[in-house]
């Protein structure tokens, strides 16, 4: 069984497919990670499965049911948690949750019996009754987390859930999300550009790129198949040629005026490459991570720091292009 | 009608702002008596209407005003909302679009309805002092008149919702809103008689669907209007069908 199953699910704008023949299963009970640089079409795929954008062509399910058909159905099956804080400031942490449940037509009982569980799965028990207004950042990034659980959706959806968030915060966050997953049991959708997050939580992840998906698997799966080790050089006029023909040197990448080899069994190698490429201004030796994966796939890297817009902006946007 | 909670939730959430920021209400019935008492007094010092104290005369013309104003920029909300707040979480619930709008356009009314209550307290207050003479405010006067003034705030609560729903920046809200609201403030005879006016300005004021709102309750508060009571209901609330009709849809157009 699968909790998402997108077939050909494709969205354009302006003669550009943002997201492209899109086929993605993700399995019931993992957590999925949707990597992506900027505009790689990531926040467009979760506007569609969320069921807030109508795709132009293909379709999907989640939970089991059609987004298209069944799009009522899909809302009450599925929590989200938005990029963007989306509590009311006014009210206190306990009465968004309160919110929440009439929201989601939940009877009194369980409605009243979830707000309390939810709340110690975040830790907020304590801060139940404090306007949000006067929360830090990372609070009310977990009240949200506690609402979009709180309705016992099958499939949760973060997206970009610690953008904004200090490293403390984020790795606040990172724990709550790993330890709901456990006692939850749901499958839990990540959108993110921080490869870190990526590899942490992730079971397994999919990079996109231009609206595809370049390549799938568990992040150490991904870093395995690069099939060796990196080393970054800055070298003077070097002779890719030369690299090339070393049989132990798998590929060869500029990045950012350097140049990135794979290779495998770097540390054995090492010195011969050096004696390949001549004068050595600087290299770096190490085992690879999901940068170098990205990397790989699409011939960039990924930046931290300069975020998307949230959903609205971003669907805003394009609506004014049109 | 699963939605029933969901619309509970959305009037439940207008409540408590209001309990909250009451700073809001204050804010906005300070305006209505400012016209009153400056308007008001200042040209009723010369000025009497078909032998109408002038003061009472535009009493119910205030209440509209603040009908008017107060439904319709409660639309800047949902630009907000649109932006950072609230209204993401309820357009991803189950509720549909026409519950989202209902729930929003009953919460956007009690705001209006609360001010209007405590107007008719300072009304009741003025003609207590001598200064409306002439207003009825017998209990008939005052269920038809907030009949009168329930129906309009929801006309102009959805109108409000509609504008909002198509506007991207809050100031082009308040841009376009200033730009609906005051023609149709102007237009409706609120602050002047329509029974003698001048030929190339009598369609704008009978287009204008706030002009039976004021008759209206001109003739429930004051006993005089210029068409029958039951004429005026009825055009505004065809008005109030035609507006919530029409937010239902935008509601439903509504893009994130």
């Amino acid at each position: 069984m699968f909790a998402i199953e997108t077939k050909d699910l494709t969205k354009r704008y302006d003669k550009t497919n943002v997201v492209d023949n899109l086929n993605l299963q993700v399995r019931d009970g993992e957590i999925f990670g949707l990597l992506g640089p900027n505009g790689a079409g990531k926040t467009t795929t979760l506007l569609m499965l969320t069921t807030l954008y109508p795709p132009t062509s293909g379709t999907a399910k989640v939970a089991g049911l059609d987004i298209i058909k069944e799009s009522g159905r899909v809302r009450k099956s599925i929590g989200i948690v938005f990029q963007d804080p989306s509590s009311d400031e006014i009210l206190t942490g306990y009465e968004n949750l309160k919110l929440h449940g009439w929201l989601y037509d939940m009877p009194d009982d369980l409605k009243e019996k979830r707000i309390t569980e939810v709340l110690a799965l975040v830790g907020l028990t304590e801060k139940k009754d404090m306007r949000v207004r006067k929360y830090s950042g990372g609070m009310r990034r977990r009240l949200e987390l506690a609402r979009g659980l709180m309705h016992h959706p099958k499939v949760l959806f973060l997206d970009e859930p610690t953008l904004g968030l200090d490293p403390q915060s984020r790795e606040t966050i990172w724990a709550y999300i790993k330890k709901l997953a456990k006692e939850e049991k749901i499958t839990i959708i990540i959108t993110t550009h921080y490869m870190e997050e990526a590899d942490k939580l992730c079971d397994r992840i999919g990079i996109i790129d231009h609206g595809r998906i370049v390549v799938l698997g568990s992040p150490k799966k991904l870093k395995k198949d690069l099939g060796g080790d990196i080393i970054r050089l800055r070298v003077r006029g070097l002779d890719v040629r030369t690299l090339r023909s070393l049989k132990y040197v798998m590929k060869v990448q500029r990045c950012e005026g350097e140049y990135c080899l794979t290779v495998t069994n770097a540390s054995k190698h090492l010195q011969e490459i050096l004696n390949a490429v001549g004068e050595v201004k600087s290299v770096e030796v190490r085992s690879p991570t999901l940068d170098d994966v990205f990397m790989h796939y699409t011939g960039r890297a990924i930046r931290e720091g300069q975020a998307e817009g949230g959903w609205a902006d971003k669907v805003m946007h394009a609506m004014a292009k049109k | 009608m699963s939605d029933l909670k969901g619309i509970y939730a959305l009037w439940y959430r207008e409540t408590k702002v209001f309990q909250r920021e009451q700073s809001r209400i204050v804010a906005s019935i300070v305006n209505p008596i400012l016209w009153f008492l400056i308007i008001g007094g200042g040209l009723g010092s010369t000025v009497s209407i078909e032998g109408i104290n002038y003061q009472t005369f535009i009493f119910p013309g205030v209440l509209i005003q603040t009908v008017l104003f107060s439904s319709i920029f409660f639309g800047v909300y949902i630009v907000w909302d649109k932006k950072i707040d609230f209204l993401k979480e309820v357009i991803v619930s189950p509720m549909g679009r026409t519950s989202i709008f209902i729930g929003k356009m009953i919460g956007g009314s009690t705001d209006t309805i609360l001010q209007i209550f405590i107007l008719f307290i300072v009304g009741f207050l003025f003609f207590s002092a001598g200064l409306m003479p002439g207003v009825h405010l017998d209990p008939l006067s005052l269920i038809l008149s907030l009949v009168f003034l329930l129906v309009t705030t929801f006309a102009m609560t959805s109108l409000g919702l509609i504008l909002g729903s198509q506007m991207e920046s809050p100031e082009g809200f308040q841009l376009v809103g200033s730009f609906v609201i005051f023609p149709m403030f102007f237009l409706s005879g609120a602050l002047f008689p329509i029974n003698n006016l001048p030929k190339w300005l009598a369609p704008f004021v009978f287009l204008d669907p706030v002009t039976y709102s004021v008759d209206g309750l001109r003739g429930v508060l004051i006993g005089t209007s210029n068409f029958p009571i039951i004429y005026d209901f009825t055009i505004i609330m065809l008005f109030c069908a035609a507006m919530v009709l029409i937010g239902t849809y935008a509601f439903k157009k509504m893009r994130f």
